[in-house]
């Protein structure tokens, strides 16, 4: 990394007077320092590490991100401070050379950022690929937002979850299986958000949005809208229960046994399962009317 | 080149220098005094005092807004305001600072006072006209801010209307229609103004001022124009169409009807995004014109940076869809590479204003501190909003604080260099400086403020706390860091108290400034402080993008970019049988 480093400086500031050879290898670890770097032990950046395979991917691709803006911010910071500080002007009169163009540095600072944004993109795709991609589902959930709360249904089972602001409704699902999401909103715009999934999507009136998940770890974790929906939208909240596939089953089975209608706000059976990850939620007032 | 100097291109016969006096003589004769001059006039520069105030006082109106939005945050749990006033403040601050001040300030009011002057021309193409768009933009601020007055309050949906929150039957009530019609009338003021931007640019230049000799600010302007011209008709329509679809049973935004939600989002964001750039463009101009005169040296790279501008320019018409990422319904690698690419001509820029100060007498004055402040708030906004162009880092950070500390970062930098703008040409307006002292202090409080305010809500944001929220979940570090970025907007709120300080202050305790008090470079600063009516007596010969240093100082021209291309081809050839 040190390496790496001093050769991006070095690029940064003196191609013009370079061989072309060293030019082209300063670039080339310009391109692959996000990739490579991306798999050394390097700090989180502020973001969540994630809890499902691609909000790995995602992670990494943020401290990519970040090593490369530290690297190209800070050569630029450091110029930036050299200038401010070390031509302060003297006295009033004096007058500088009138310099104002000098071609090959400024080619070189527009050529060496194309390179490091290609590599950004390449970076980009790899990891989007993965995010978009929708494997074959081993679990369905259809997921209806409304003003302002969830639903989440389980296709071929009976167990409905339901709840409104504060209600908080928890979404079941099994850990490590490929999870398919089918996203829909009754009225406006919402945002299906997860924060330690990294991932976030609209739900949006008369479109169909669907994404995989596939969790590796176990726990509740909170969720919420993240899109302006109206006068509750702050606490239009959820939650997510990674389970044991053993436990998932056993839970959908229960439902399924209930003899009781379907729809059921259940969001104390759904902790009840297991897990006391609980968090506060804002106690503020809920809302008495609005859902379906 | 002397030859030139003691011939310059005259329309007058007196004195090329010394014709203050005889001016202002002509223009007491002529026309209103006072409340009727400035209800009547179609003088450039009367109308772009107006526009600056008046953008001004939005901004102070925008800046109190933020302050209660602030305060609200500083616990997970107050009720300072209830959840419904809340929306409609943080809909208010975005609107009024995004469609009345920015814009307006930049586009309309320095661009009105200085375009004509720049380039040496008596006053804009339309002068007419541009009284209109005036009158258009202050009867659509006061449109907008009239909802409050109205039962149901101010809009409440955010300041990008997101349809169908946006309809009849999930927003009823005037504040949003005085919304709609206040952003129809403010939108055809900056048409209006864009015609007149780009007309009198391409027209009524002056002899010798040709493209490439124009001030930076001038082409930041001419291509801010053009991008007024390709986007606002745009948002224009859309917002027709959603007015009809609340009074006039269309359904073209809503999904009972057949209509499509998603369609606003593609509208508002084509203008959307361009305007980001009609909101930067002109603040990269101002900076570009502070930069040299206090480093005492051309402009690093002055082609570069035209060619930047007109990069960022076409780019930005293609980008807009990365405000959509997680709709789940764009082609996302098209739009990162798209947006990715922006930072290209960007990053340009910023080198350029590096290299304008590298190798050249910097001077300190609160000017170049708030254009310094610039830079640095420029570069952490800038850096941040690449994230934004990948998508997998978008789906996370997307309307969390991460995005509003990131835009935060980008209009602060803006407000650093709209206050850069003043200090500088306050003395051209006025005939009188501004405070050095009291603006120093100002810089300083605004600089820390800022870092203080957005560092906090980046981390807060990357932590998972949405935006729009009036209470969040009681979480000790959420709080901690919220109670900081509070702290930072009372700084900012102070250096803004600070500035009306100095304004009345240099106001009552006038200094005159005289023609050219900052040893400026371009036209402005060869006529008289304010200038007289029609601008100029005359004009000195124009043979590069500053007329007026050529003339001061004839002896210290800039220095042409091939004149030591020889010694840079021998230098090169033993540097790469070194490395061989």
């Amino acid at each position: 990394m040190e390496e790496t480093l001093s050769q991006l400086e070095s690029a940064q500031e003196s191609v013009a007077d370079r061989s072309p050879r060293t030019k082209k290898r300063a670039l080339a670890l310009a391109i692959a320092a996000p990739l490579l770097l991306g798999g050394c032990e390097l700090p989180s950046f502020g973001a969540f590490h994630g809890v499902t395979k691609t909000a790995n991917s995602t992670f990494k691709l943020w401290q990519g991100f970040n090593v490369t803006a530290i690297v190209v911010g800070g050569i630029t910071l450091l110029a930036m401070i050299w200038a401010i500080f070390a031509y302060r002007a003297k006295d009033k009169t004096s007058i500088p050379k009138q310099t104002q163009y000098h071609i090959p540095l400024e080619l070189t600072y527009t050529i060496i950022p194309i390179f490091i944004v290609i590599g950004l993109f390449a970076a980009t795709v790899v990891v989007e690929n993965q995010v978009v991609d929708e494997p074959a589902p081993n679990a369905t959930i259809n997921v209806t937002a409304f003003q302002w709360g969830w639903k989440f249904t389980y296709p071929g089972h009976k167990a409905v979850v339901v709840g409104q602001t504060t209600q908080s409704p928890i979404m079941v699902m099994p850990e490590n299986k490929n999870v398919l999401i089918n996203l829909r909103s009754t009225d406006v715009i919402h945002g299906f958000y997860v924060p330690e999934f990294n991932f976030s999507r609209y739900a949006q009136p008369g479109l169909l949005n669907t994404f995989t998940f596939n969790a590796n770890k176990t726990g509740m974790f909170d969720a919420q809208c993240t899109q302006l929906c109206g006068l509750y939208h702050t606490l239009m909240y959820f939650r997510v229960n990674v389970v044991s596939q053993a436990k998932f089953d056993a839970w959908l089975r229960a439902k399924d046994a209930s003899t009781t209608q379907q729809e059921v706000i259940d969001a104390n059976s759904a902790i009840a399962l297991e897990n006391n990850a609980g968090v506060a939620v804002n106690p503020t007032k809920s809302n008495g009317d609005g859902a379906n | 080149m002397t030859d030139l100097i003691e011939r310059p291109v005259s329309t007058s016969d007196g004195d090329n220098v010394d014709h203050g006096t005889e001016t202002s003589h002509h223009h007491d004769h002529h026309g209103p005094t006072g409340i009727m001059k400035w209800l009547t006039s179609t003088d450039h520069k009367v109308i772009g005092l107006s526009y600056t105030v008046t953008s001004l006082i939005m901004m102070i109106i925008g800046g109190a807004f933020a302050e209660i939005i602030r305060a609200q945050l500083v616990s997970p749990t107050s009720n300072l305001v209830s959840f419904s006033q809340y929306n409609e403040l943080f809909t208010m601050h975005g609107s009024v600072m995004i469609y009345l001040f920015v814009g307006p300030f930049a586009f309309a009011g320095l661009a009105n006072y200085l375009i004509p002057i720049q380039i040496g021309a008596p006053d804009m193409a339309f002068p007419r006209l541009n009284a209109f768009s005036y009158w258009l933009y202050l009867t659509g601020s006061i449109t907008m801010l009239s909802g409050f007055l109205v039962g149901g309050g101010a809009a409440n949906f955010g300041w990008v209307g997101y349809a169908p929150l946006s309809s009849a039957a999930n927003s009823p009530g005037t504040g949003a229609d005085l919304w709609i019609c206040a952003l129809l009338l403010t939108g055809f003021s900056a048409i209006f103004s864009g015609v007149n931007l780009v007309a009198t640019i391409f027209y009524l230049r002056a002899p010798g001022m040709t493209l490439f000799r124009m001030p930076i600010f001038t082409w930041n302007m001419l291509v801010t124009g053009i991008l007024i011209l390709l986007a606002f008709p745009v948002l224009t329509a859309g917002l027709i169409m959603l007015y009809c679809d609340r009074h006039f049973g269309t359904h073209i935004y809503t999904v009972q009807g057949g209509g499509v939600p998603l369609l606003w989002q593609h509208i508002f964001w084509f203008w959307g995004h361009p305007e980001v750039y009609i909101l930067a463009l002109p603040f990269f101009g101002i900076v570009t014109e502070i930069f040299p005169v206090f480093s005492k040296k051309p402009v690093f790279g002055y082609r570069g940076m035209v060619f930047a501008t007109l990069t960022i320019a076409a780019l930005s018409l293609g980008v807009w869809a990365h405000h959509m990422f997680t709709t789940g319904a764009v082609l996302l690698p098209f739009f990162s590479i798209m947006s990715l690419l922006i930072a290209v001509p960007t990053g340009i820029k910023m080198f350029n204003w590096i290299g304008t100060m590298w190798g050249g007498k910097v001077h300190y004055s609160t000017a170049m501190l708030m254009s310094m402040g610039f830079l640095f708030t420029f570069l952490i906004g800038g850096i941040t909003g690449i994230f934004l162009a990948s998508p997998p880092l978008d789906f996370f950070t997307h309307d969390t604080y991460y995005v509003v500390a990131h835009f935060h970062s980008v209009v602060m930098a803006l407000v650093m260099g709209a206050l850069a703008g003043i200090y500088f040409w306050a003395p051209k307006m006025t005939g009188h400086m501004m405070h050095e002292g009291i603006g120093k202090i100002q810089f300083w409080f605004l600089f820390i403020g800022t870092q203080l305010f957005t560092f906090p809500l980046y981390l807060v944001g990357l932590h998972g706390m949405p935006r729009r929220m009036a209470n969040y979940p009681i979480n000790p570090s959420w709080q901690t860091l919220n109670e900081w970025g509070s702290v930072g907007a009372i700084l900012i709120g102070i250096s803004m108290v600070l500035f009306l300080v100095n304004v009345i202050y240099s106001w009552k305790k006038p200094v005159v400034a005289g023609d050219n008090p900052w040893d400026g470079h371009t036209l402005e600063w060869f006529t008289t402080s304010p200038p007289p009516s029609h601008n100029f007596l005359s004009l000195p010969p124009i043979h590069s993008e500053r007329p007026t240093w050529d003339y001061n100082h004839p002896d210290h021209l800039a220095i042409e970019h091939n004149h030591k291309k020889q010694a840079k081809k021998s230098a090169k050839a033993s540097a790469a049988s070194d490395a061989s």
